[in-house]
């Protein structure tokens, strides 16, 4: 197994609580020093960052949300002047306004280092052909890998730019043999790689590190197969630093968060209460190094849980479950808790591939009813009636048994369903 | 080798230390920056167990040492090579050093102490040549390096350096720190150093700290702190 960094990501356990605690200590005094935001909010709460003596400590101090980075757009989060940033980057802004991060020098080549353990745990070495796909622009995932990979030698692709088609052909000829990119970007090249008739014979790609949106394990299954590659997920969002936050290795059984850089806790998100490990809840963040824009407890609104303990690759770091889904994409129907990604796991297993859908929600009768709209393509069209309708049937029945609610299925034509690259598969029209 | 979690020192009722946490590895050489007033004697002080009121805990070798006395200290493998070199000025080179020697001292010991003394005037010769001459008729440097070598006669496992280059020329300074340099990599020896010349404690450093009014604010490896503009311009004249 490659690992990166021996002295930080094996660190023993106790010596790497020595080192957080060092770093809360000094973010948190340097933050009450220089950002407005949490001098004040310290003062409020009569909290003292001089009170910090271990880690559970942190729970004195109320969360950071996007609400309190918009409020503070453009620069008022940042703890140190201007002339010290050396990068900025912004959140996509698919979800509202645009964020700004700024980045110092030491910033930059904290991140770098990060992005370099994600590759080199999934295997990257400086032989590699990398192809990165994610936008190089205001957005993280291009510029932050492409940094990384760069620091282990390898050999990069920055083709981003170009579209889907050429991206295909650049594979081919330049021999990728690793593609960085969005799971969903994945399969589409896959479609698209099978539509130029290239197949994976073809092509030398042997790995995949794919992020930036939660995918369930059945479609890592199906990128596996299709690519002929081995395919590791890896977290990271651009407010507390961009991709590299935390990898998995090659063991896959979760991702190991660079604990010498943040600080990971799972909370309830309705009640805002400090889950122990292992239980399921919001991923909440303390960046302890970050000079730019150190953040303390922000909320991420992604759902997980902590996994402590060995791991067979060595790494000391806690690890966090796949993403399973956004807090915020929950869909609770007539009082039931469902999520997405559940969908998305018995479509792929009934139909065997996993379809482009969507989930439409909406009230009939003062019940809540879903539509669950799955294009048809040709991987699965029969012109047999009676095999949608069997399909249908097959749907129907693993929802109801696993998640207690009938809903209504319905095939539509190729290319009628939007594709983003954060797909959109809840549309709720109860409340319009 | 040290370390240290959220260290308070209080004289009377001021509290001159504030959540200090730091950890020095065996065979390190961290240096911490600040400076006047900001607390970096009063943590050397604590180590040491000369500050009366202390909270918070002091490992070394992973056994708490907050509450010993100073001569416990000492054995354990801890030395400090003090501000202002602190020698018996009326006394000469040599008998200087044999304090040095006061908590391990015995009649039994006295072979092993004469080969010390030895092993002394090899890695400063100068203090071999002088050792009849009187402390105070050595020169700024020479009362450095005597300071210095008077901690090492203890053998210690981690020496403390209160700003060293305090009163004496750059071109000593360099000297002294090369010969601490050489010290850690013909020997184990683990040091912590504490300077207000910043260029010149973290040019020989692993890592580092930043302490300003009694709490620390930045720490790094060495590159990192070279690379942050607030150290560079608040420390080192630059920008």
């Amino acid at each position: 197994m490659l690992v990166w960094n021996e002295e930080f990501e094996k660190m023993n356990r106790n010596e790497l609580e020595q080192v957080q605690l060092e770093r809360l200590q000094e973010t948190l005094t340097r933050v009450y020093r220089r950002v407005a935001y949490y001098h004040n909010l310290f003062n409020e709460i009569g909290f003292d960052p001089l009170e910090i003596s271990k880690k559970s400590d942190l729970q004195k101090i109320p969360f950071t949300t996007k609400d309190t980075l918009r409020d503070a757009y453009p620069y008022d989060m940042f703890a140190v002047p201007l002339r010290e940033v050396v990068r900025m980057q912004s959140t996509a802004g698919t979800t509202g306004e645009a964020l700004i991060v700024g980045y110092t020098k030491n910033d930059i080549d904290h991140w770098t280092e990060l992005t370099a353990r994600v590759l080199t745990a999934g295997e990257v070495v400086k032989d590699d052909i990398v192809q990165i796909t994610f936008p190089y622009g205001l957005s993280t995932g291009g510029l932050g890998f492409h940094y990384g990979a760069e620091m282990i030698g390898a050999s990069v692709i920055p083709s981003s730019e170009a579209d889907i088609g050429k991206q295909a052909t650049i594979m081919r000829d330049y021999r990728t043999t690793v593609i960085i990119s969005a799971p969903t970007f994945a399969a589409q090249l896959a479609e698209t790689l099978d539509e130029k008739g290239i197949t994976p014979a073809e092509l030398s790609l042997s790995k995949g590190l794919f992020g930036a949106e939660p995918w369930s394990d059945a479609f890592r299954k199906e990128i596996e197969q299709k690519l002929s590659i081995s395919a590791t997920d890896n977290y990271g969002l651009t407010e507390i630093i961009g991709p590299g936050v935390s990898y998995e290795c090659n063991e896959k059984n979760g991702l190991h968060v660079s604990e010498d850089h943040f600080i990971p806790e799972i909370i309830d998100p309705d009640t805002g209460k400090t889950l122990p490990s292992g239980k399921k809840g919001e991923l909440v963040i303390s960046t302890i190094t970050k000079e730019a824009f150190p953040l303390i407890r922000y909320r991420t609104g992604d759902i997980t849980y902590l996994i402590e303990g060995d791991c067979p690759c060595g790494r000391t770091f806690v690890r966090m479950a796949r993403v399973s889904e956004r807090y915020d994409d929950m869909i609770i129907l007539n009082g039931q808790n469902m999520f997405p990604s559940q969908f998305e796991q018995i479509l792929t297993e009934v139909i065997g591939l996993t379809p482009t859908y969507q989930l439409v929600i909406d009230k009939a009768d003062n019940l809540d009813e879903l539509i669950i709209q799955v294009e048809v393509s040709s991987d699965f069209f029969s012109d047999e009636i009676k095999k949608l309708n069997q399909l249908e049937f097959h749907i129907i029945r693993d929802v109801k048994e696993r998640l207690d609610f009938v809903p209504k299925v319905k095939f539509v034509e190729p290319g009628t369903i939007e594709r983003k690259m954060k797909k959109k598969k809840v549309i709720d029209r109860r409340n319009k | 080798m040290l370390s240290i979690q959220s260290l308070k020192s209080y004289y009377e009722s001021i509290c001159a230390l504030k959540s200090v946490s730091l950890h020095i590895k065996k065979g390190e050489i961290i240096t911490m920056i600040g400076g006047n007033g900001s607390g970096k004697s009063t943590l050397l002080n604590s180590i040491l167990g000369l500050v009366p009121r202390v909270t918070g805990t002091i490992q070394f070798e992973n056994k708490e040492i907050v509450g010993l006395a100073p001569s416990v200290i000492v054995k354990m493998g801890i030395s400090m090579v003090p501000e202002g070199r602190q020698l018996f000025y009326p006394m000469t080179v040599l008998d200087n050093l044999l304090l040095g020697t006061y908590s391990h001292y015995s009649m039994k010991e006295k072979k092993n102490i004469a080969q010390r003394v030895d092993w002394i005037f090899d890695i400063f010769p100068v203090l071999g040549e002088r050792k009849r001459q009187l402390a105070g008729t050595l020169s700024g440097g020479e009362q450095q390096m005597l300071s210095i070598a008077r901690a090492l006669m203890s053998k210690p496992k981690l020496l403390i350096l209160d700003e060293p280059s305090v009163g004496l020329a750059p071109k000593i300074i360099e000297n002294i720190f090369q010969t601490l340099v050489n010290l850690k990599e013909k020997t184990d020896l683990t040091i912590f150093l504490v300077e207000q010349n910043a260029k010149l404690g973290l040019d020989i450093c692993q890592r580092g700290y930043v302490i300003e009014t009694g709490q620390i604010i930045l720490s790094g490896s060495k590159d990192e702190l070279l690379n942050n503009k607030e150290v560079l311009r608040a420390y080192l004249g630059k920008e």
